[in-house]
């Protein structure tokens, strides 16, 4: 299992008796595509930071790779996100004064040592994959289109092969071309790398590309 | 920040300068001897040029001085005229022999010699420069301190000798022998006659003043302005100076430079605290100004922070980050201050030397001291502090529009 939510509860501390994540069981499969949806406020962001490890659970096992991320010090959740995790926002995915290759190697810089051809080979890999023009390379991703900057984010987000994909709404700056440009990127990378896909959007009309679609509150019982 | 830095080491600087400037005018000097005055009056006005001597000393007194056997060598100068702005001073050949500056140094001459003739003038380095005077060069002297005067005297003095740059007063002074000086006070032509007998001039030049008129070795002035001493031993100095100040034929100070020179930075210390304190509060605001500026642009970039975060950087980096920005900051300010401060004094140097007589040097590099350094980066540091803590704080969790 990629991912496995036990009894896991959460609340800030200021509304302590209402729970904000209150997750009794949850689990995705490796290599699964879940797409999760749901109204403003039904605690996606909070679930998004629990999963990366920002936050930590009142009670309750997360589990990633089936490893208890509740139980790392905090610097070890740190190299395990950089490891194992990657992510892709809405926007503000790239430092914008950074080239595409800069921020991916910034990328690179905090996860297990890579060697240097090695990483430029694979750098380069993903941005032909992902069909940036070598022109734009060294461009500071400020003066790149939408489009061009979360592909670059997408490359970003995969440079340490990671085993789990969180993205949060990464189609909602695009138009609809570019919209569907992306999402077929990122299902075929998804599936090449085997990676398991969490997918948090408003937009339904994408959940016709994942195995699993689900409402957050139909996870979350919280009160 | 670098505008600060600018004016803490711009106003460091000037101070001193000006103290070093003040310092290192007269040397070698062990007595000033004058009419009765405030002591720091004679020294202001003898040394440094500035205001005016409330009295002259009767040359006789003068005679009277230098054949006392404690003194070793005897400057007459005498004060009060001027010439576009610089200073006239009259004096003798001892001036060029025995006046000293900085560290013992003595006069050079970069082109010329000594005073021989009683129209010979010996310009300052400064005044050369400014006035763009050569060997050679005829010059009428005014009588009195107005640039333009309409009482000038038409004495035709020539430059015969050029001091190289002392940066001291001496650069912005024309020096003439005593006996030149008195021919620029005569009335014209009537009573020149008996004036230049008395002075037992070669009476085969009586009829017209020749410009090449020697100068006459036993010559006996009227009155001059004060007397710079140089003793036997400084042992002498206390006894003279007391036997001076309390001889009773003539109301006489004389001073010892060394002395009146830290009274007056006693004066002056509570300016310079006042100075202290001024840069200090600059650099205190200044430091919150650059506090307030971090805490801002951390509040428009904690996206970067977020996103550093979750590609795995940990909340030590993102401190780290903005602390090593600061200091990026202020190394920036430092070198850009530095830059400005060159711009900015070499042209105003020569308006201080001309103004206020002190002599800046523009060796800026030389204040960026350790000391400096260090208080510059520790506060530095300390004002990156709320903003570090405020990015690690936002950078905790995703925000997620």
């Amino acid at each position: 299992m990629s991912i496995i939510l036990q009894s896991v509860k959460f609340n800030y501390a200021k509304s302590s008796t209402k729970q904000i994540i209150d997750i009794d069981l949850w689990s995705v499969a490796d290599a699964e595509k879940v797409f999760i949806h749901g109204p403003s406020g039904c605690g996606k962001s909070t679930l998004l930071n629990l999963l990366s490890g920002l936050l930590k659970p009142k009670s309750g096992n997360i589990k990633l790779l089936n490893q208890s991320i509740n139980h790392m010090s905090s610097r070890q959740k740190d190299k395990f996100r950089a490891n194992n995790i990657g992510y892709v926002f809405q926007q503000f995915n790239l430092i914008p004064f950074l080239n595409a290759i800069e921020n991916i190697y910034l990328a690179s810089h905090f996860a297990t040592k890579i060697t240097k051809q090695l990483l430029i080979k694979q750098t380069h890999e993903l941005l032909n994959t992902l069909d940036i023009k070598e022109i734009d390379w060294f461009t500071p991703v400020r003066y790149l289109s939408v489009g061009q900057q979360q592909r670059i984010a997408i490359a970003r987000a995969l440079i340490n092969k990671p085993k789990i994909l969180i993205a949060d709404e990464p189609t909602s700056a695009l138009d609809s071309a570019n919209s569907d440009r992306f999402m077929s990127l990122l299902i075929a990378l998804c599936a090449q790398h085997k990676m398991t896909l969490i997918f948090v959007s408003h937009d339904m009309s994408l959940s016709q590309y994942f195995d699993r679609v689900q409402a957050l509150p139909t996870i979350n019982e919280m009160v | 920040m670098t505008i600060s830095i600018v004016i803490m080491l711009g106003i460091n600087h000037i101070g001193k300068q000006a103290k070093r400037s003040f310092n290192t005018t007269i040397s070698g000097v062990d007595l000033i001897v004058g009419s009765r005055s405030s002591s720091l009056n004679l020294l202001l006005y003898s040394i440094f040029r500035m205001g005016s001597a409330t009295a002259n000393i009767d040359w006789q007194t003068f005679e009277n001085i230098t054949a006392d056997n404690k003194v070793k060598w005897s400057i007459p100068i005498s004060l009060g005229d001027s010439h576009k702005g610089f200073r006239v001073l009259g004096t003798n050949n001892n001036y060029f022999k025995y006046y000293k500056h900085g560290d013992s140094q003595s006069l050079v001459f970069s082109q010329g010699k000594e005073l021989h003739h009683v129209f010979d003038l010996i310009i300052g380095a400064d005044v050369a420069r400014t006035l763009g005077y050569k060997m050679g060069d005829s010059l009428t002297l005014a009588h009195g301190l107005v640039s333009t005067h309409f009482n000038q005297h038409n004495k035709q003095f020539t430059v015969t000798g050029i001091l190289k740059p002392t940066g001291t007063p001496v650069d912005k002074t024309l020096h003439v022998s005593l006996q030149g000086l008195d021919m620029l006070h005569l009335p014209p032509a009537n009573n020149r006659l008996t004036t230049i007998e008395t002075q037992k001039l070669d009476p085969l030049k009586i009829d017209k003043i020749h410009p090449k008129l020697l100068l006459n070795p036993s010559y006996t002035g009227q009155s001059i302005t004060a007397i710079l001493l140089g003793l036997k031993s400084k042992f002498m100095i206390f006894s003279l100076q007391r036997h001076l100040n309390t001889n009773g034929n003539e109301p006489l100070l004389a001073i010892i430079p060394g002395v009146v020179l830290s009274e007056l930075w006693q004066t002056l210390a509570v300016v310079e605290k006042a100075m202290q304190l001024i840069i200090t509060l600059v650099f205190v605001s200044t430091t919150l100004g650059l506090s307030a500026m971090l805490v801002t642009s951390i509040k428009e970039r904690y996206r970067e922070m977020q996103l550093l975060r979750i590609i795995g950087a940990s909340p030590l980096f993102i401190f780290a980050i903005i602390k090593i920005e600061a200091i990026l900051i202020s190394l920036l300010s430092i070198g850009l201050a530095t830059l400005l401060l060159y711009l900015v004094f070499i042209p105003v140097q020569r308006y201080f030397l001309n103004q206020y007589g002190i002599y800046t040097q523009t060796n800026i590099i030389s204040l960026i001291n350790i000391d400096w350094l260090c208080l510059i980066f520790a506060c530095t540091f300390i004002a990156a502090t709320p903003a570090a803590y405020i990015a690690v704080k936002k950078s905790l969790l995703i925000d997620v529009t």
